[in-house]
């Protein structure tokens, strides 16, 4: 009997046996929709050079993806990123990671590139927690929500990411959930050929350190939570502010053309070398 | 100047200058970095010249990412470079210790300024010496240079992409305010004949499981991305193959001391001292822009019949130890100077007291140039 093999396993490095993440966890779906999307577009791997910092869903390229793969610093990806796109513009650079790596440690760097609008897809897993080191407020949990660093409530804001990106200058954002993969491979689809920053804000369980902890529950209660305050960004703007309330806003909520700084970039390089004075 | 990446001729040139000068020589392509005193010039200089070569400077948000895109950029198989000052040093060292970890070419240029803290940026003292060495977490091993006038600025910073690219780690340009400001006859070689070294690459087409791009004491060929390779890179603890091992101690230890000891290992063609110390009671020991006034030193006690001579360390790290244990077996005294309170003295001491007396001269004033006088004051009191 051959064996059977999931149409995706061919993206996976063949050193890696098993799995790291919890039962439960939103990583999977989101690696699926990564990797669907690249196939959909007949893409291979090797046309991409993956980037990602520190934290759970930093470990979705590496170890899984048989691709280049850059693991960096805690916060820092989307800086070595910048670099790997200066030395390989024809290639496409993705960026994987946490709440807590792209938005708390990592912020200025988001921003920053998001303001340059270089090409980039960033894929932001945002469970508004910190799930490796066992469930520590993040600049993304609720307020007066308990965790263990904040064992009386959380006493801050969250942190809108999305709001942040857009507010910053990126040419494509968008919000979906893990309730969502095929509208979120939709997108990934879009954001890969999109010549310029693009961000895609992923809300997702964390069933063992958020779920658990919080009272928010299973898996299974949080995708079923995520279904009933998801609605779609036409829906949303018939809603005052007061309305949306809790609800998270899905779909594409930007996207736009502006300068990209790769080619704005090689335009220079055209100048100072004298194509010609 | 033309628009020609080496820029042949004889100049009146700034240390800074001749720094950003020596790295397009040397074939850097891609440069980051973020404004300070008293480094800024190495920047200016570099965001003109590096698009005039097909190259790219981008200033960046801090010197964190600075580091970053320069590391990215260098596993593209670019050369690459960023240059600051000690504050930026220190925002640095998480990202530097990532390139030791991974095994990645670069250039870190350090113009050291007044410190501790925001200091005084446009002071020359040399206080980061055990920083470079020291200053990321963990165990390493790193190479730092020591460049003594601007024309030095110019060679150390080829010699520095070239020592980058032989064994696959960051160089450091450890400069300071001194001898980045000053300006000097700089003679730039014709192209033939400055030396530059590329670091090794897996062949095209070979089998991205067997490659075993890490952890090499004889340096490893780098998998550098978008060649096919699906190179692993990853920060964490991994294996010749990059295979990240997160629970076998005995996996720890390989990281640690194969990436320790590809330095070590082959420290004899890294370390650089220049010795002046042929029958002398007495050896100055110094680097960078001290050792200018040492030399001075030196020679007037020659005048005045004393046996004076001088060692000058080019290399700080890895540390010439033997080198200075062979210095100390013939000399009586040794008088270790520095700019700062004293950060390669123990070093130093540690392995010449065995043979020598060892003593420990700072200028008079910290932020200044040894007045020679006072050297030649020491001189005479350890003589005596």
């Amino acid at each position: 009997m051959s064996e059977l093999n999931h149409p995706l396993h061919r993206f996976i490095r063949p050193s890696v046996t098993s799995t790291t993440n919890c039962p439960g966890c939103g990583n999977g779906i989101v690696a699926q929709a990564i990797l669907r999307a690249i196939d959909e577009l007949s893409l291979d791997l090797d046309d991409f050079v993956f980037v990602s910092g520190i934290g759970c869903s930093a470990w979705i390229p590496s170890p899984f993806f048989n691709a280049d793969v850059l693991h960096t610093t805690h916060g820092r990806p989307i800086a070595f990123g910048l670099g790997i796109k200066m030395g390989l513009p024809e290639k496409k650079v993705m960026v994987i990671s946490g709440d807590g790596d792209l938005a708390a440690i990592g912020g200025n760097h988001l921003i920053h590139n998001a303001r340059r609008n270089v090409e980039m897809i960033v894929v932001c897993l945002n469970n508004s927690i910190y799930g490796m080191t066992g469930g520590q407020a993040a600049p993304t949990t609720p307020m007066g929500l308990k965790t263990t660093t904040t064992p009386y409530g959380t006493y801050e804001s969250p942190f809108d990411i999305s709001k942040l990106v857009i507010a910053a200058g990126a040419s494509f954002v968008a919000r979906w959930t893990t309730f969502h993969p095929r509208q979120m491979t939709a997108t990934i689809k879009k954001a890969i050929r999109k010549k310029g920053f693009s961000f895609i804000e992923v809300i997702t369980q964390c069933p063992v350190q958020f779920g658990r902890k919080t009272g928010a529950g299973s898996s299974v209660q949080m995708l079923r939570e995520y279904k009933e305050k998801s609605i779609s960004v036409k829906e949303a703007v018939k809603l005052s502010e007061g309305k949306l309330g809790e609800k998270i806003v899905v779909g594409e909520l930007v996207d736009k053309d502006m300068p990209e700084m790769v080619e704005e970039i090689m335009k220079i390089k055209g100048k100072a070398s004298g194509e010609k004075r | 100047m033309s628009e020609k990446r080496v820029q042949t001729g004889k100049y009146f040139m700034m240390g800074n200058i001749a720094c950003a000068e020596g790295a397009i020589a040397a074939g850097c392509e891609f440069a980051a970095g973020y404004p300070i005193t008293p480094a800024t010039e190495i920047a200016n200089r570099l965001a003109e010249r590096l698009p005039q070569v097909g190259g790219v400077f981008l200033q960046m948000e801090d010197e964190i990412s600075s580091i970053a895109a320069i590391v990215g950029a260098s596993w593209t198989g670019k050369k690459v470079m960023t240059a600051t000052s000690g504050p930026g040093i220190s925002l640095m060292l998480e990202n530097i210790g990532f390139a030791i970890g991974v095994e990645t070419p670069c250039v870190i240029v350090n113009i050291q300024r007044g410190a501790p803290t925001t200091g005084m940026p446009t002071a020359g003292v040399t206080g980061d010496m055990v920083q470079a060495r020291r200053g990321s977490h963990g165990d390493y091993e790193i190479i730092a240079l020591c460049p003594a006038s601007p024309q030095e600025m110019f060679d150390h910073t080829v010699l520095a992409f070239n020592l980058a690219e032989q064994f696959r780690t960051p160089v450091f340009v450890l400069s300071d305010a001194f001898v980045g400001h000053m300006r000097e006859e700089v003679v730039i070689p014709e192209p033939e004949k400055i030396a530059t070294a590329y670091r090794k690459i897996p062949p095209a087409g070979a089998d991205p499981q067997k490659i075993k791009g890490f952890l090499d004491e004889d340096v490893a060929p780098m998998p550098i991305f978008g060649r096919g390779f699906k190179a692993h890179v990853t920060s964490s603890c991994h294996d010749e193959y990059g295979k990240r091992n997160l629970s076998d101690l005995s996996a720890l230890d390989l990281f640690v001391r194969r990436l320790s000891n590809k330095i070590l290992k082959h420290k004899s063609e890294i370390i650089q001292v220049e010795r002046n110390d042929q029958n002398t009671e007495v050896v100055l020991v110094s680097y960078g822009a001290v050792s200018r006034a040492a030399s001075m030193a030196a020679m007037r006690a020659q005048e005045d019949g004393m046996a004076v001579g001088t060692f000058r360390l080019i290399t700080a790290w890895p540390f010439p130890e033997e080198e200075i244990e062979s210095m100390a077996k013939k000399a009586k005294k040794v008088i270790v100077l520095e700019n700062n309170l004293g950060q390669l003295y123990p070093y130093i001491r540690a392995a010449a007291a065995h043979y020598a007396d060892v003593y420990f001269l700072p200028p008079r004033v910290i932020g200044e140039i040894h007045d020679p006088e006072e050297i030649l004051k020491k001189i005479r009191e350890v003589i005596a």
